[in-house]
């Protein structure tokens, strides 16, 4: 079987896989990291996103064998060393912007991407349109999107700008 | 420390587990030596199985084991048992045909469980029942509600004519007739209440366990309600007791209904266990969910009401087809009548109702309750008419609401649908929806945007719902075969700390929060000191789980009566420890004290006196600080509100725009306002979901063709607005926390306010109803004057 090597939330791995093995089972799987998520089988739910070198990626749809070489961040890596919640993560807990928590691993990895890419700022359609590939049932988004809006200060050490 | 109790927006305790990946949901959960199953399911319709050869997929790598139905039968393993038995117009049961585990002779729909494969892998379980062989020989199928009931429809079940399971109702036919014959006005509608997909974001799954040891089976399952699954499972299906029978539902992502029941797959996995002796894991991939977990809605109606000349409603008279599916699933035959036809009085005084509901069968999945159930499907309904009664009127949509409300001081309230209403105040909700909403305000909006080239439209409903299920003895008359009271057990550990042993279920409602604050608001102890534990049939007492908004209403209340019991023992204790007399012990704020004196005991320090004491009353007092208490309701709960929509519509593409909507709700005492907010916004998301965007597709022959994500649209962040909530309170008058429920009522009120401001929107085109969901082509083609321009007057 062919081999992967690659870094999880910083730490090193070399893993068998199947040629079919996906990403996001490697993770569950074969690292037991079971806060990646699989809500679908047509990569249309994001419950499964991970970083891949400091940008979102919908697991399920990537090969283990693709990931050979890169840095995955998953939802277990987020907090700080010292358990310090990140940013987004603390948002969320604060406008509750989760329910059930299944649709939260993915949209909380996504929501971090979605603000690191904006340095400019984040507008609420924005937020609406960013997060088109993550499904969440319980929460009807509202305070997703809140939680993300709040977050933003926080993650670019400045006030919100202006929309 | 902080308020914590009732009325505040505490953060809720699950969240840290679920935001850094530490949930434990069932598919996280692996046990040693767990093999994997797949499941072979049927992709006909509707035919009869001639053969099964599974000889290929027996050998194929990593297989351990194949099964099919006639494995399952030779082992005497029972067939899905209903819970409930509705009967028809002459008083016969209904039709009850068996629901095989795995289907033998025949599959009924889609998704059908054909075979199973069992292997080191779900890979090479799936690679192998690739290999399974069956020789079908297709059947025509009886794939819609109306394809069903035609003259010589393909039978279902060979043995149910006509494909119907009961005909059913309730309410004086004759009188009806007469007020209808009187009737200065009669308003009709036809309309239909789409198929739904209830969609949990977490795909079930099941792992089964056999201990060889001690003869023991555990299921850890995706389910809202472990002690109903034991019960059924165990004393129907696979004859296991309940003593050597374990159901663990862990963290559970999410269920609006689609995980009450008791499914084919819990059976396969703990049989398979116990044959196999080593642990089965089963998870859904998406598309199985589509084909398998039961669906929602599905109805066929023509609702008629009477009014006299001044718009009063005398009558309505409704006919209903409701869809089964292609067996009953476990709650089925209740929802299109003691859920749906008993709320049909709405908010109105109409003080004649007659609703008869055939139940239909159909070579489709399974339908049961999904969000709201019965409930949605009848406001849809009444509050569609309302609003054609105005237009076929002249009248105003919310003064002809206004002026059949039943009167806020008329409660309790006696419906002529079996319901006796306790408490409500319909003008209320009304009147903060439509000032939150600046329904004023609205025509210049509507002005505004016909000048950017917009059809702009407002929409009202005002709903009423029954929840708080259920009062066992008014259910066990209907048809129950179990009651429905909940249970509780709260330890007060020897330090003060408390373990809340609850048996409803959380599955997004944050209870391990909300329960919490019932425990700091009686006993005055710190939330952080409060665990509240769910889920597991071996940690708690019983309990019949998470569903209509009974977890508070019932659960919570249990709670509340557990804690009088720990009070009144804690004031023995007490009394014996001061030496004063019983009656005169007061307990507030986590402290005993002896009225007029300055004495004073913690909580904690009889806590440690009821386990560990140097001094106590032995003779007299059992230690222990530890107690159990059941409830059984008096009466449902009556959550009601007004939502308003403001939508706009695209002329060019049909494209609809929810600009605005606000839900004004009475669910009682609130107990976590912000949790109470996240429950309705979920709840309307939902309800704009069905409005606008989702429906499950079969073709004519019985094909599922929105079997997928891609084909099956579930609301996305960009097709929803902010919702704005509030709450209008009027107490429960029945239960001593005066709470209502809060999990429903989002599904339950907002369809119709947006079919409502559509059909307002578009009232220039002589549009009097638009069948859900209301996609782009529907309001496209209207404003192009195409085809379905105009319902049947
Ligand atoms: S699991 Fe749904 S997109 Fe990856
Ligand atoms: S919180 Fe349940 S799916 Fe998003």
């Amino acid at each position: 079987m062919p081999q992967v090597t690659l870094t999880v939330n910083g730490k090193q791995h070399t893993v068998e896989v199947e040629n079919r093995t996906l990403l996001v089972e490697l993770l569950r799987e074969k690292l037991g990291l079971t806060g990646t998520h699989v809500g679908c089988d047509t990569s249309q739910c994001g419950a499964c996103v991970v970083h891949v070198d400091g940008v979102s990626a919908k697991s399920c749809t990537m090969l283990a064998l693709q990931a050979d070489g890169t840095s995955v961040l998953t939802i277990e890596g987020l907090a700080a060393a010292d358990g310090a919640l990140h940013p987004m993560q603390e948002m969320f807990r604060e406008h509750h912007a989760l329910q059930c928590g299944f649709c939260t691993p993915g949209m909380v990895m996504s929501a971090i991407d979605l603000v690191n890419s904006h340095p400019q700022g984040l507008t609420e359609k924005q937020i609406r349109e960013g997060l088109e590939g993550n499904l969440c049932r319980c929460t009807g988004y509202h305070n997703i999107v809140k939680a993300i809006a709040a977050a933003w200060p926080l993650m670019h050490g400045r006030a919100a700008a202006a929309e | 420390m902080p308020f914590e109790g009732i009325g505040a927006s505490v953060r809720r305790k699950e969240d840290a587990r679920f935001l850094s990946g530490r949930g434990n949901y069932t598919d996280d959960i692996n046990r040693p030596g767990q093999l994997h199953a797949f499941i072979r399911r049927s992709d006909r319709p509707h035919a009869r199985i001639n053969s099964i050869d599974t000889t290929a997929a027996a050998k194929a790598p990593g297989v351990v084991a194949v099964y099919t139905g006639a494995d399952m039968a030779a082992d005497n393993v029972g067939g899905l048992p209903c819970g409930w038995q509705i009967h028809n117009k002459d008083g016969s049961p209904m039709a009850e045909p068996p629901h095989p585990v795995i289907a033998v002779g025949k599959v009924r729909h889609v998704g059908d469980p054909v075979a199973v494969v069992i292997a080191d892998t779900k890979q090479a379980a799936k690679d192998a029942a690739e290999l399974i062989v069956i020789d079908y020989q297709d059947l025509p199928a009886a794939a819609s509600l109306r394809d069903a009931v035609a003259s010589g429809a393909a039978l279902v079940h060979d043995d149910v004519p006509g494909n119907i399971c009961y005909d059913w109702h309730i309410g004086d036919k004759a009188m009806i007739d007469a007020a209808f014959a009187g009737a200065a006005k009669v308003v009709k509608l036809d309309l239909t209440n789409n198929r739904l997909i209830p969609n949990a974001m977490e795909p079930r799954a099941a792992v089964g366990e056999f201990d060889g040891h001690s003869g023991d089976y555990t299921l850890y399952t995706t389910s809202q309600n472990p002690h109903v699954i034991r019960l059924l499972m165990g004393a129907f299906v696979l004859h296991i007791p309940e003593n050597k029978l374990r159901v663990v539902a862990p963290d559970v992502g999410g269920g609006f209904g689609s995980k009450i029941y008791h499914y084919a797959e819990e059976a396969i996995v703990t049989w398979a266990a116990g044959k196999l002796r080593r642990p089965v894991k089963w998870t859904a991939e998406r598309n199985e969910s589509f084909m398998s977990d039961a669906h929602g809605r599905d109805h066929d109606s023509t609702a008629e009401m009477a009014l006299d000349a001044n718009g009063n409603f005398l009558a309505l008279r409704i006919s209903t087809l409701a869809n089964m599916g292609g067996y009953l699933s476990t709650f089925a035959p209740c929802i299109p009548t003691y859920l749906y036809a008993t709320l049909l009085a709405g908010v109105y005084k109409t003080p004649l109702i007659y609703c008869e509901v055939k139940a239909v069968f159909t070579n489709t999945v399974p339908v049961d309750a999904y969000r709201g159930a019965g409930r949605p499907e009848a406001t849809f309904l009444l509050e569609r008419l309302v609003d054609a009664c105005a237009h076929d009127t002249g009248m105003d949509r919310v003064a002809i609401r206004r002026q059949n409300f039943i009167a806020a001081d008329a409660f309790p309230y006696q419906t002529p649908v079996a319901l006796q209403y306790d408490s409500g105040n319909y003008q209320a909700t009304l009147d903060g929806c439509l000032k939150a909403a600046d329904y004023a305000g609205f025509e210049g909006r509507r002005a505004a945007a016909a000048a950017r080239g917009k059809l702009r439209g407002i929409g009202v409903s005002t709903y009423i719902e029954a929840c708080g299920i259920a009062p066992s003895a008014v259910v066990g008359s209907l048809g129950a075969r179990a009651g429905l009271y909940e249970v509780a057990n709260i330890k007060v550990h020897p330090t003060g700390s408390v373990t809340v042993y609850t048996g409803t279920h959380s599955h997004g409602q944050g209870h391990e929060t909300t329960l919490a604050q019932l425990v700091c608001e009686q006993l005055g102890v710190p939330i952080e000191q409060v665990d509240v534990v769910h889920g597991d049939t071996a940690k708690i007492p019983f309990g019949m789980g998470t569903y209509g908004s009974r977890s508070l209403a019932v659960g919570g209340t249990a709670m509340v009566k557990a804690m009088d019991k720990i009070i009144a023992k804690g004031k023995k204790i007490a009394a014996h420890l001061m030496e004063a007399s019983v009656d005169d012990i007061e307990f507030k704020d986590n402290k005993f004290t002896v009225a007029g004196t300055d004495k004073v005991k913690s909580l904690t320090d009889i806590s440690l006196a009821a386990y560990v004491p140097h001094n106590y009353p032995i003779d007299e007092l059992e230690p222990g600080l530890d107690e159990t208490a059941f409830y059984d309701p008096k009466n449902f709960t009556f959550p009601g509100g007004c939502h308003i929509a403001e939508v706009e519509i695209d002329r060019d593409t049909g494209i609809v725009e929810v600009v605005n909507f606000v839900a004004v709700d009475d669910v009682g005492r609130v107990i976590n306002p912000m949790i109470v907010e996240g429950q309705v916004q979920g709840g309307v998301a939902q309800g704009i979901g069905q409005a606008l965007l989702e429906h499950a597709v079969y073709d004519s022959s019985g094909q599922l063709l929105s079997g997928s994500m891609m084909d099956y649209t579930m609301p996305r962040a960009d097709d929803l607005p902010n919702i704005t909530v509030a709450t209008e309170t009027t107490l429960c008058t029945h239960n001593p926390l005066g709470v209502k429920g809060c999990g429903e009522v989002g599904a339950i009120g907002s369809p119709p306010a947006i079919i409502n401001a559509l059909v307002d929107a578009l009232k220039a085109y002589g549009v009097r109803h638009i069948e859900m969901p209301a996609t782009p082509q529907k309001l496209w083609s209207i404003i192009q004057g195409g085809a379905p321009r105009m319902a049947a007057e």
